[in-house]
């Protein structure tokens, strides 16, 4: 039945004639926001190119930059700095498996096993949004801070030694990053899991699958648009984050992001910040193109 | 017509050297037609056959490649579909889900200008009896109260040619039986022209007073039901509408009204009247429920095996294997009680000459008889 | 065939029924710690604007209302909040509109180069933060432009088309072409078409996106504290007073956020659902 829909639906006459037209009205629509996009999008973007290959004149007042076509920036840039390049990788990484192993039952859940409190529920998941997010992450802070409730009950069991900290510490980077991004996860899990036909699920058990292999051989490959949009969604933030590595970590945790904030705003280095920035994004996006092309799906774009 | 946007043509639709070419395909190929006014007419084919393309053009959401299609003396080949005195009763029903069932009638007379609606509308429910549903919205009706607000929606506009595009395809059959009847009598309460895109022959033979069977984007052929089921003329039309027992055979001699024709070594007569062809090679056709069991009709192949038996209620349908080891399809009424022919039984066939039509024998015997009934 | 054996069955003992439930209902339970996890932060921020706290709130010192009769009581944090909203609403309408535009073009028709509007829309969701500030920022120093709340809206309204065309696209993808031919075959022109049908219909997509850019805009500290100079918004005001502790106020207001959101959207909820009930 469900198959059968589909195809229907597929068949359904295509466009009605004013879209096959080629007319002016499209070039219309698109120009107000792609102007905006070129404009402060692109052109940021080249001029964060070309600001990366600056230099500052011998004598010249701090900011002061002149294009030089420096490009050994980017090696002096990524060669100081490889650590905390290294660092952003792991822990974007880290804290989008856990953020999927996480959110997937959750979404499950809500998807085959909420009944009427579904939309309620998915209301839940996006409620904690509306907290501002640096409040929660404060929250975090104080809560695992040293003299919070969870180091006080850790210290109080045998197998922890009593200077044990939870704070300042990678897990509490990962930790935070993980919960931070959690909504990103579950939604497009959802969304994806919502579209499933429960029958597809019961077919396969009338076909001797069991639960697990269900599981695995039918609820999975049909979730994986989903799981492809919430993994790209936590880990590209993620690994530009710098708020969890500022407030929950130490000088040890510092991620590219704070390199970048801290050479824009503190150090006044432009030409390192627009050189790291660059080869950020140039990995990050590296890496989800191979990531779409491994996983076949370009339902994101 | 209230609205000078619209034309106010009318008078019979024609269409004239239609063609509709799509990349690959040819949709619709050279189509002629013309509907009498007020007639009920169907467009009757398998999926792809260009019925669905033919309708679309009239309804001007597709434009043609070539030809032309005019109402009365006015052509509107390439008028806009909110120009053309044409509505259309979508397959399934593509009504506003955003609207009440009220708003939903009321929507082309509002968009022409017409100030009371109320009027109109309350009418239009009464004529499909789901005035009680005016303030609901369409999600909350059952499939066949949709369907009948898709028809008030569409004749609520006093069109000129009202299209329905496979109007009962979602129904069950109990459903579609009492639907059918329905249109038929709103069809005549109207008067309006009507046509029904259907592949389901027993659909248009039910509602339609004139049948166009289209294959490949031709027309096969047209005429009344009885018409094209007593006389097809193509194989096609044959297997398609009902179903046909065809044997191939060599014409001996005409003379008279009936023709000679030998059959795998046995004579037969066929009234010339009945000939679709003036070649030697035909196809003999008989409709199943025309062969009589062991009877003495004058047209007599002699005896066969009985390799199937459905009782069907009314009647019973047989399969009997014929000398020259061909199946041919028998239906016997039930007139007397439940039949005692069983599998394994030799019996004699025989059937009356005027029950005999006769097609060009270069057909496909099966042409039109394998092709999906029930495909979209 | 199994043979039906008349003796009873064992009666399941108490640990054997309880661990049943518990497998049966392992997912459910996983969910909700799950949700415990997401609420925990929000509801220590909400028990800490009852925190007596004076100018620190960084330990619990007593119970107070006084936070709540007087959220505006800290220095500076209502008008960081005025201008987070301010900002918000303005670059909502903006993201909005434009992005509800390259929806349709994008939805409706045929045109050449759709493959670089596409890329253009999804590049920005795959920039880091950091990066779409930073770049930001050196464009406006580059044109010796000062940032403020001018910049804010710029940039807020950047990020934020793409989450809209994404969302306003999906629910365009999802119509049914019949409908717009339905009312087109029912006298209806392209723009009466679409004023009637195509519009109402897309609506509850572009509420959803407008919803969703106001969020995004509201909670955004990064891209912002790189181009608002000295424009204090809602969340730079909490990053900057987190170094010598945030005050009560701060959990009042983003308490109330909370609540505000959750009223909204669950009313929202009984009322489509009353009307259902009703008609029925």
């Amino acid at each position: 039945m469900a198959f059968l829909h589909a195809t229907t639906h597929a068949s359904a006459p295509a466009i009605d004639n004013a879209a096959k037209k080629r007319s002016l009205t499209p070039y219309l629509l698109l120009l107000p926001g792609m102007v905006w996009l070129i404009g402060f999008f692109v052109l940021p973007i080249a001029t964060l190119a070309s600001t990366s290959t600056m230099t500052r004149p011998e004598g010249a007042a701090v900011g002061t930059y002149v294009q030089s076509l420096r490009f050994q920036n980017y090696l002096d840039a990524f060669s100081a700095n490889k650590d905390q390049f290294l660092r952003s990788f792991i822990y974007a990484g880290i804290a989008t498996l856990l953020a999927l192993a996480i959110a997937y039952p959750l979404a499950y859940m809500i998807a085959f096993k909420a009944g009427k409190m579904r939309s309620f529920l998915l209301v839940l998941v996006v409620a904690p949004f509306f907290t501002s997010f640096l409040l929660r992450t404060i929250a975090w802070t104080q809560i695992l801070g040293d003299e919070g409730p969870v180091v006080s009950f850790l210290k109080a069991l045998p197998f922890f030694s009593n200077d044990i900290r939870l704070t300042s510490t990678p897990f509490a980077v990962v930790s935070g990053l993980t919960y931070n991004f959690l909504p990103f996860m579950t939604l497009p899990l959802y969304a994806s899991l919502e579209r499933i036909d429960p029958r597809t699920l019961e077919a396969a058990g009338d076909l001797y699958a069991n639960g697990l292999t269900t599981f695995r051989r039918v609820t999975v490959p049909l979730s994986m648009p989903g799981v492809v949009a919430g993994t790209l969604l936590t880990f590209i933030p993620a690994a530009g984050d710098y708020v969890n590595a500022y407030l929950l970590g130490n000088p040890n945790t510092r991620m590219i992001g704070n390199v970048i904030d801290s050479r824009f705003f503190a150090i006044v280095d432009y030409p390192t910040a627009a050189a790291l920035s660059f080869t950020l994004m140039a990995a990050i996006l590296i890496l989800v193109t191979l990531y779409i092309r491994k996983s076949g799906t370009d339902e994101l774009v | 017509m209230s609205n000078p946007k619209v034309s106010d043509s009318r008078g019979d639709l024609h269409l004239n050297r239609l063609t509709k070419r799509f990349a690959d395909f040819i949709a619709v190929d050279d189509l002629s037609l013309t509907v009498p006014r007020g007639s009920f007419f169907a467009l009757l084919g398998p999926s792809g056959c260009g019925k669905t393309t033919t309708l679309r053009m009239i309804a001007g959401l597709e434009e043609p490649t070539q030809g032309m299609i005019s109402i009365g003396d006015t052509d509107i080949t390439t008028a806009k579909p909110y120009r053309r005195p044409v509505n259309t009763v979508f397959q399934n029903y593509a009504l506003f889900p955003h609207l009440t069932i009220f708003e939903n009638i009321a929507f082309g007379l509002r968009r022409r200008g017409v100030k009371d609606v109320k009027k109109d509308v309350d009418n239009v429910l009464e004529l499909v009896e789901l005035g009680h549903l005016a303030e609901r919205k369409p999600n909350q009706l059952s499939g066949g109260q949709q369907q009948r607000i898709a028809v008030a929606r569409a004749i609520v506009n006093k069109p000129e040619v009202l299209l329905l595009d496979e109007p009962l395809g979602a129904l069950d059959l109990k459903l579609r039986r009492q639907m059918q009847i329905e249109l038929k009598r709103i069809q005549m309460e109207v008067g309006i022209t009507f046509i029904h895109v259907t592949h389901d022959q027993e659909e248009a033979m039910t509602m339609a007073d004139t049948i166009a069977v289209m294959n490949q984007g031709k027309i096969e052929q047209m005429g009344s039901p009885a018409e094209l089921y007593e006389s097809p003329k193509t194989a096609f039309v044959a297997n398609f509408l009902g179903q046909s027992n065809l044997i191939k055979g060599k014409v001996n001699s005409r003379s008279g009204t009936n023709a000679s024709v030998k059959i795998h070594g046995i004579d037969i007569e066929v009234p010339i009247a009945r000939m679709a062809s003036h070649g030697d090679r035909v196809l003999i056709g008989v409709r199943p429920e025309k062969l009589n069991i062991n009877a003495n009709s004058k047209n007599s192949i002699g005896n066969g095996t009985v390799t199937d038996a459905s009782f069907v209620g009314v009647s019973t349908q047989y399969l009997v294997k014929t000398s020259w080891n061909e199946e041919l399809v028998v239906f016997e009424q039930n007139d007397a009680g439940a039949p005692d022919i069983k599998v394994g039984d030799t019996v004699s066939i025989s059937w009356e000459p005027a029950h005999t039509f006769a097609l060009d024998g270069d057909q496909d015997l099966s042409a039109g008889a394998d092709v999906d009934h029930e495909a979209d | 065939m199994k043979t039906t054996t008349l003796a009873p069955a064992p009666m399941p003992t108490l640990s054997h029924r309880a661990s049943r439930w518990f497998a049966r209902n392992l997912i459910r339970i996983y969910a909700a710690l799950a949700f415990i996890y997401l609420f925990i932060p929000v509801a220590y921020t909400f028990a800490f604007s009852f925190n007596d706290a004076g100018k620190s709130n960084l330990i619990w010192k007593g119970f107070t209302l006084d936070n709540w009769k007087n959220p505006c009581g800290a220095p500076e944090v209502c008008s960081a909040l005025g201008n987070s909203l301010k900002i918000g609403l303005i670059s909502t309408i903006l993201a909005t509109i434009l992005g509800t535009m390259i929806a349709f073009a994008l939805g409706r028709y045929r045109f050449k180069g759709r493959s670089v509007i596409n890329l253009l829309i999804f590049l920005p969701m795959a920039t880091p933060e950091v990066v779409l500030g930073a770049s930001l920022l050196a464009m406006f120093l580059n044109f010796r432009i000062n940032p403020g709340m001018t910049t804010i809206i710029i940039a807020h309204v950047m990020f934020c088309i793409s989450f809209v065309v994404v969302t306003v696209k999906a629910r365009i993808a999802s119509l049914d072409p019949r409908l717009e031919q339905a009312a087109m075959d029912l006298y209806a022109n392209e723009r009466e078409t679409f004023r009637y049908i195509t519009l109402p219909l897309v609506m509850p997509g572009i509420a959803g996106a407008a919803l969703l850019s106001f969020s995004l805009s509201f909670d955004d500290f990064i891209i912002t504290n790189f181009n608002s100079g000295t424009v204090a918004t809602f969340p730079k005001f909490v990053y900057v007073s987190a170094a010598r502790g945030i005050p009560a106020q701060a959990n009042v207001i983003g308490s109330s956020m909370f609540f505000i959101a959750l009223i909204i959207v669950v009313v929202g909820q009984i009322i489509s659902r009353r009307k259902k009930l009703k008609v029925n």
